[in-house]
């Protein structure tokens, strides 16, 4: 064959077409890892973190020799913020690249885009962030903390240190009105009185009404489950309003996007969160995996939060199980997992509970101080007290639900 | 009373906030009838511009009210120069050039920022006290600033031969052109201006909001519900517009919540809209400028 141009150019577009398929093939017998976060778009100051330590996860499992003497592939989906994209992508995992674990969301709304897609597809489902509980499905592992195991800790302890009286203000979604109302019970229950509870939508930046409203309302102090960059300038709203000493702030979100290094370090002193992880836990795993993160990422890594190290221990709890069950095939893995499979990661033990697919976690309260969050309690062990008020995998294995959609009143809590 | 008095100032900072982020977008649509869906993305600029500069150890003021509308306004130069003067005239094709400049400033900003900056600039200046009540003394800082800009740019049309050339520009540009006018230099001039409006815009919110990359996908919305609610005259159309949207949605947020507060805000818009279809300053004030 006489090689003209035009031979040539058909020729090697063809071939660049072709190789990426090769590729595939040659991978092919490689277990496949399906990740969707929000690495763009108003939530990627969760996602971000979240997507490093993923890598950083199946990096860990194929150091070690892989699972099954199979290399697992990490593919990471960007949902850029946006629904719609979660489900293309979840629809692709499923169906196209036949994921053998998808591990994905941040969002509540997210969760729930995407959560009958791979239900449907019998695709094993993670989803690994601090959310308001409520999920009951047999093919969905919840392994973030949830109400029950957080709020239920900070709201005593925020009553204590400030007193009784609490102002409200939330994100105006699934998360923030639930959560909300989890708030309150927890008041309640422990004496206090709830004087109002504010919503906002995600794309409020002016908040000096609200400042007035709480100034009138005279707290003993303001709980909040605000969400995203927008809901930021919250903080440096009331900070600079001179609000911070007057009336402090405990938080269920502040913290899981790494907002405190958001506002300077005056702005925020003294707020009090609750969470399954801060990074200055006392556990030779904890300080060998910032190391290791450090070691890779330079000094200027992404702090580390509960999402991002329920990212890293969920890769690592379904890595577990595949071992345990000796193969990637769903039911197996998911038996494995139900068994009440336990993970010692960075937070310490994560045990999986089989009446909810949620997970048994320590819990820690933490009091921001310079920017660093101090433990200043910790409770081990703490089971999902919430969705096991409504949820019985054991009794009934054949459920998909999220009990929680309509609020509390529906799954006949409130 | 000290009650009336705070909420009375949150309505005047709510107001100064929406005539703050709008201007810019009312300058560079009043006087080109172009429509700059990256309006947001060049006040996310402006807070960029802050950050970097603080952190570089610059003077927060002089990066605030030197830096950032200098940095922005050469950037619209740029902008005008390389994309919008071969679209004038086009306002669809405006309309989708300008949002492909404001996905690709996204993007850039992101990949050399990250997704989030560590923004620890502080509001400057103290805490006023108004009886029981406490507001941020930045917040009065910047209803004045916004008072000294809108008589700025008063001044700047009205007093100045540019002003002049750019009114008559913005009237009649084949005259102004048969007159020695050079339409397309007053253009390149006042895209700039416009820019570097909202870049001082995006640099003085920094320290309130925060700074993302992301961050001008909540101002854009209002700004451009306040500059078509507010009609074509530039600076009587934005000061009319925060005054009716800002004060309504101030209000209605104090009186039930924000959610209430936006929706209030856009139904004011709505009905401002099917009364008045070309803006408050289409029925009222339409001598001014």
């Amino acid at each position: 064959m006489k090689l003209s141009r035009r031979h040539f150019v058909v020729g090697s577009s063809a071939l660049a077409l072709t190789a990426p398929a090769t590729i595939g093939r040659a991978q092919s017998d490689a277990i496949k890892f399906v990740s969707i976060l929000d690495l763009s778009g108003g939530l990627d100051i969760y996602g971000a973190p979240m997507a490093e330590t993923t890598k950083l996860a199946i990096e860990d499992i194929n150091a070690a020799g892989g699972l099954l003497g199979r290399e697992v592939e990490l593919t990471l989906y960007d949902a850029q913020s946006t629904i719609q994209f979660y489900t293309q992508y979840a629809t692709q995992a499923a169906a196209g690249d036949k994921a053998d674990t998808v591990h994905a969301g941040i969002t509540s709304a997210s969760r729930e885009a995407i959560r009958p897609t791979l239900a449907r597809f019998k695709t094993l489902y993670f989803y690994n962030v601090q959310y308001e509980g409520g999920v009951c499905d047999y093919n969905n592992f919840c392994t973030g903390s949830t109400p029950a195991q957080t709020v239920a800790k900070v709201v005593p302890y925020a009553m204590e240190k400030w007193g009784k009286k609490v102002y409200i203000v939330a994100a105006d979604y699934n998360y923030g009105q639930i959560t909300a109302q989890w708030m309150q019970r927890f008041v309640a229950e422990n004496g206090g009185e709830t004087l109002d509870v504010e919503f906002f939508p995600l794309d409020v930046t002016n908040f000096g009404p609200t400042i007035n409203k709480i100034q009138t309302a005279k707290p003993d102090f303001v709980i909040s489950a605000l969400v995203g960059g927008a809901h930021v300038s919250f903080y440096r709203q009331y900070a600079a309003a001179g609000m911070m000493q007057d009336i402090p702030i405990a938080s269920t979100t502040f913290g899981v996007g790494n907002e405190q290094k958001l506002i300077s370090a005056e702005e925020g002193n003294g707020i009090l969160a609750s969470y399954g992880y801060f990074e200055g836990i006392d556990n030779p795993v904890n300080k060998a995996f910032l190391e290791r993160l450090e070691a890779k990422l330079g000094a200027d890594r992404p702090v580390m939060n509960e999402l991002a190290i329920r990212s890293y221990e969920g890769a690592m709890l379904w890595a577990e199980a595949v071992k345990a069950a000796g193969t990637v095939d769903r039911e197996p893995v998911i038996e494995a997992l139900r068994s009440g499979l336990t993970y010692e990661g960075p937070s310490g033990a994560v045990t999986i509970d089989p009446h909810t697919n949620h997970c048994s976690m320590n819990v820690y309260i933490g009091d921001l101080q310079d920017q660093t969050w101090n433990i200043v309690e910790s409770f081990a062990d703490q089971p999902p007290a919430d969705t096991a008020l409504v949820c019985d995998l054991v009794a009934n294995p054949d459920q998909s639900a999220f009990l929680f959609e309509n609020g509390l009143e529906a799954a006949g809590i409130k | 009373m000290d009650l009336v008095v705070a909420v009375l100032f949150q309505l005047v900072y709510g107001i100064a906030n929406l005539a703050l982020i709008s201007l810019g977008l009312a300058i560079i649509f009043g006087m080109m009838r172009v429509i700059n869906l990256a309006h947001g993305e060049f006040l996310m600029l402006g807070g960029y511009t802050v950050v970097v500069a603080t952190n570089a150890g610059v003077n927060i003021w002089v990066a605030m009210l030197i830096l950032a509308p200098l940095v922005v306004g050469i950037i619209g130069v740029i902008v005008e120069r390389l994309l919008i003067r071969w679209l004038y005239g086009r306002m669809v094709d405006t309309l989708l050039a300008t949002w492909g400049l404001s996905l690709l400033l996204i993007g850039l900003v992101t990949s050399i920022f990250g997704a989030s900056t560590a923004t620890t600039i502080s509001p400057p200046l103290g805490i006023i006290r108004i009886g029981d009540y406490s507001a941020s003394g930045y917040e009065l800082f910047l209803v004045g600033v916004t008072i000294a800009l809108f008589i700025a740019v008063y001044a700047t049309l009205k007093l100045t031969k540019l002003g002049l050339v750019a009114r008559g520009t913005m009237q009649n540009p084949e005259m102004s052109s048969a007159l020695g006018v050079s339409t397309t230099r007053v253009y390149m001039i006042t895209f700039g201006l416009g820019a570097a409006v909202t870049g001082l815009a995006g640099g003085l919110l920094a320290p309130v909001t925060g700074v993302l990359p992301t961050i001008g996908a909540t101002y854009i919305a209002k700004a451009f519900i306040t500059v078509i609610s507010g009609g074509a005259s530039i600076l009587a159309g934005t000061a009319s517009g925060s005054v009716l949207l800002g004060g309504i949605n101030g209000i209605f947020s104090f009186l039930t919540g924000p959610t209430i507060g936006e929706v209030a805000l856009l139904v004011a818009a709505i009905l401002l809209l099917r009364l008045m279809p070309r803006g408050i300053t289409g029925r009222f004030f339409r001598k001014s400028l």
